[in-house]
């Protein structure tokens, strides 16, 4: 994939970056890349913060990323650690085979609603279950985004898609899937909360979330899960901007961001 | 050594952990539970990390996830189990991590039962997982031979990057015999470099078979090829019985296998000249040794505890120089020589009415008049 040239000058007149003081850069978790992400899409901000987190945590050299099969398959070219690519919902059961067989590192798995929520439901209830030592990003825009925007198990009630064409009926579809309110439950959660990234006050606490749910996995408290809520402005059909309204009015009231399990050695810290 | 009384299915538990197994993963299903109990009593206590996962799918899929940091992995199941797995040995060829599988089969289609079978020679020899790839399959036909494959199979695994299958029924998982267990290997402490180990002082590495675009994909399977034809030319195993002077050979592996060996010794004593060709390796298969014995013989007769599946490959080898016929039997019932020797005279029968000027060969059981 092609890299581009560092900017190092802005314009001639303008002092050198060097000579700039930096306030604001790339995190070294995060590799040097362009990513394959539609404008608007806040899967870049994801990373970024999960970026930041490992940066900020001094795991970079002992991390490795389980991606997903969906719009983040290939999150293990935009992080600059170790990573592999696993089949569709099977993240957590990999991430699994990684940290046993290697638990000096630390694992996070990067899942969509269809990979966790829907093919994947197995997989991460039973790391769950076992209360598994691993962080699982979990990137819920109730829409199967890769395969161009079918029906997710997280779909909004009513909500059109191309294999919800009249809307998502519950009576015959189903209804949107809480899975972070169910793994909460488990004892062998330590930390499940919703955030969301529809305004920057959101994106700080998303960020203080996933710190958490990495440093339930270095304290060994067991599974960290945030579920992050995200647009999807190409399949929604509607602009960046509108797409971040579309987060505030239309899933939040269906996802409300919430704490709903913090192991007490988390709540310690804060 | 003295040889010790054990059970095929932890048999293969114990001389995989000789072996080198580190980490195994699996869910039980019979007739190979044992041998995931057997882990589950003994890797705790040698600091080795067993897992009852949830499901076959996800047993596979844990063993990849170990694979990717260099672990010596491994799994068995039986066939229903073995069909849930096929989605990740599929990616697990494709990424080409090492990784060692025990499918001790039993009756199907379906649910099935649980007596032997040798029903999965088309889902693991020729692959039932989606795209171009090939485990190196084993097929035992004693617990001692299983014992010995199973301990080989580590290094066959890390040395090709590939999945090492070890294909053996039911009656062999179940039986007891008389067997020498060998001593533990010596391993090195350090992953390979090709190993998820962390990205510290080093590019990160990354394992994935998502390739985009068609040419960078076919890349990735002309290496996977050019690697099977390596695996080809080095690991092809098989034995043979009573083929110097043979006319008519059987072809059979496993459990088969051995019992068309005394198929073989009471066609001899009724003077039929037939002789016992075993594939050890299923894949790669012993092609161009069966070649140049088909070329001496005059037909061939296939055994197997399938409806004739192995028979498409021995069939396909002879390339209609000599007829190649089929016997078996389903379902979980195992074939007796009393069922491979009238379908040996079949064939023999049946070469005699194409025979043109030469002699007429013996039949197995009555000599004619």
């Amino acid at each position: 994939m092609a890299i581009a040239e560092p900017i190092t000058q802005i314009a001639p007149d303008e002092p050198k970056l060097e000579e700039m003081e930096i306030i604001y850069q790339r995190p070294e978790a995060v590799a040097e890349t362009y990513t394959h992400y539609c404008p608007g899409c806040t899967h870049g901000i994801i990373h970024r913060l999960v970026g930041e987190v490992i940066d900020e945590l001094g795991v970079r050299e002992r991390t490795i990323g389980v991606s997903p099969v969906g719009c983040a398959v290939f999150a293990y070219r935009y992080f600059n650690t170790d990573g592999v690519e696993a089949a569709h919902g099977r993240a957590p059961a990999m991430a699994t085979g990684i940290k046993r067989a290697a638990p000096d590192k630390v694992v996070f798995t990067y899942q969509g609603d269809g990979d966790l929520a829907s093919i994947g439901g197995n997989e991460i209830l039973h790391a769950c279950a076992r209360g598994e030592n691993i962080t699982v990003i979990f990137v819920n825009n109730a829409v199967y985004g890769m395969t161009g925007g079918q029906m997710a198990p997280t779909t909004l009630p009513g909500m059109v898609t191309t294999s919800s064409p009249y809307g998502r009926d519950v009576k015959l579809q189903g209804a949107p899937i809480h899975i972070t309110e169910m793994l909460a439950m488990m004892p062998g959660v330590a930390y499940a909360v919703r955030r969301s990234t529809h305004s920057v006050a959101e994106i700080r606490k998303t960020k203080k979330a996933i710190k958490l749910a990495f440093e339930a996995q270095l304290k060994g408290l067991g599974l960290g899960l945030v579920e992050v809520l995200s647009t999807c402005p190409t399949n929604w059909r509607l602009d960046p901007n509108e797409s971040l309204n579309f987060i505030r009015d239309n899933m939040v009231p269906i996802y409300p961001p919430g704490d709903f399990k913090v192991h007490d050695e988390l709540k310690k810290r804060r | 050594m003295a040889k010790e009384l054990w059970k095929g299915n932890e048999a293969l538990a114990e001389a995989a952990l000789r072996a080198g197994a580190e980490a195994y993963f699996g869910y039980p299903i019979t007739p190979q539970t044992e041998l995931l109990e057997h882990m589950s009593r003994r890797m705790p206590k040698l600091g080795l990390t067993f897992l009852q996962a949830e499901s076959e799918l996800a047993s596979i899929n844990m063993v990849y996830g170990a694979a990717t940091v260099g672990a010596r992995a491994m799994t068995s199941s039986s066939s229903p189990g073995i069909s849930l797995m096929q989605e990740g040995l599929s990616y697990i060829a494709a990424s080409e991590v090492p990784a060692v599988v025990v499918d001790i089969m039993r009756g199907g289609p379906g649910l099935g039962n649980i007596q032997p079978s040798q029903g999965d020679y088309f889902q693991m020899v020729k692959t039932a997982g989606h795209g171009d790839y090939h485990a190196i399959v084993l097929a035992p036909s004693t617990i001692q031979e299983a014992i010995d494959l199973i301990y080989d199979s580590f290094e066959l695994a890390f040395k090709y990057r590939t999945i090492v299958t070890i294909l053996a029924d039911g009656s062999l998982g179940q039986m007891m015999e008389p067997v020498e267990m060998p001593e533990f290997k010596e391993w090195p402490e350090e992953r390979p470099g090709w190993a998820l180990t962390g990205a510290k002082g080093r590019e990160p590495h990354t394992i994935s078979s998502l390739y985009l675009g068609a040419e960078n994909l076919e890349k990735l399977n002309l290496r996977l090829q050019k690697k099977l034809a390596e695996i080809k030319a080095n690991e092809v195993r098989y034995e043979t019985l009573m083929t110097d002077d043979a006319e008519f050979l059987i072809v059979a592996f496993g459990t088969v296998g051995r019992i068309a060996q005394s198929a073989v010794r009471q066609a001899r004593e009724n003077g039929v000249k037939v002789g016992l060709f075993r594939p050890i390796t299923l894949w790669p298969f012993a092609e161009e040794e069966l070649m140049a014995m088909t070329r001496r013989v005059r037909g061939v007769l296939v055994a197997e505890m399938n409806a004739g599946q192995m028979f498409e490959d021995v069939k396909a080898i002879a390339q209609g120089r000599i007829p190649v016929q089929f016997t078996g039997r389903m379902g979980g019932t195992i074939p007796l020589p009393d069922d491979i020797l009238p379908a040996l005279d079949t064939l023999i029968d049946s070469v005699r009415s194409r025979n043109g000027n030469k002699p007429e060969p013996t039949r197995a059981r009555e000599v004619s008049a």
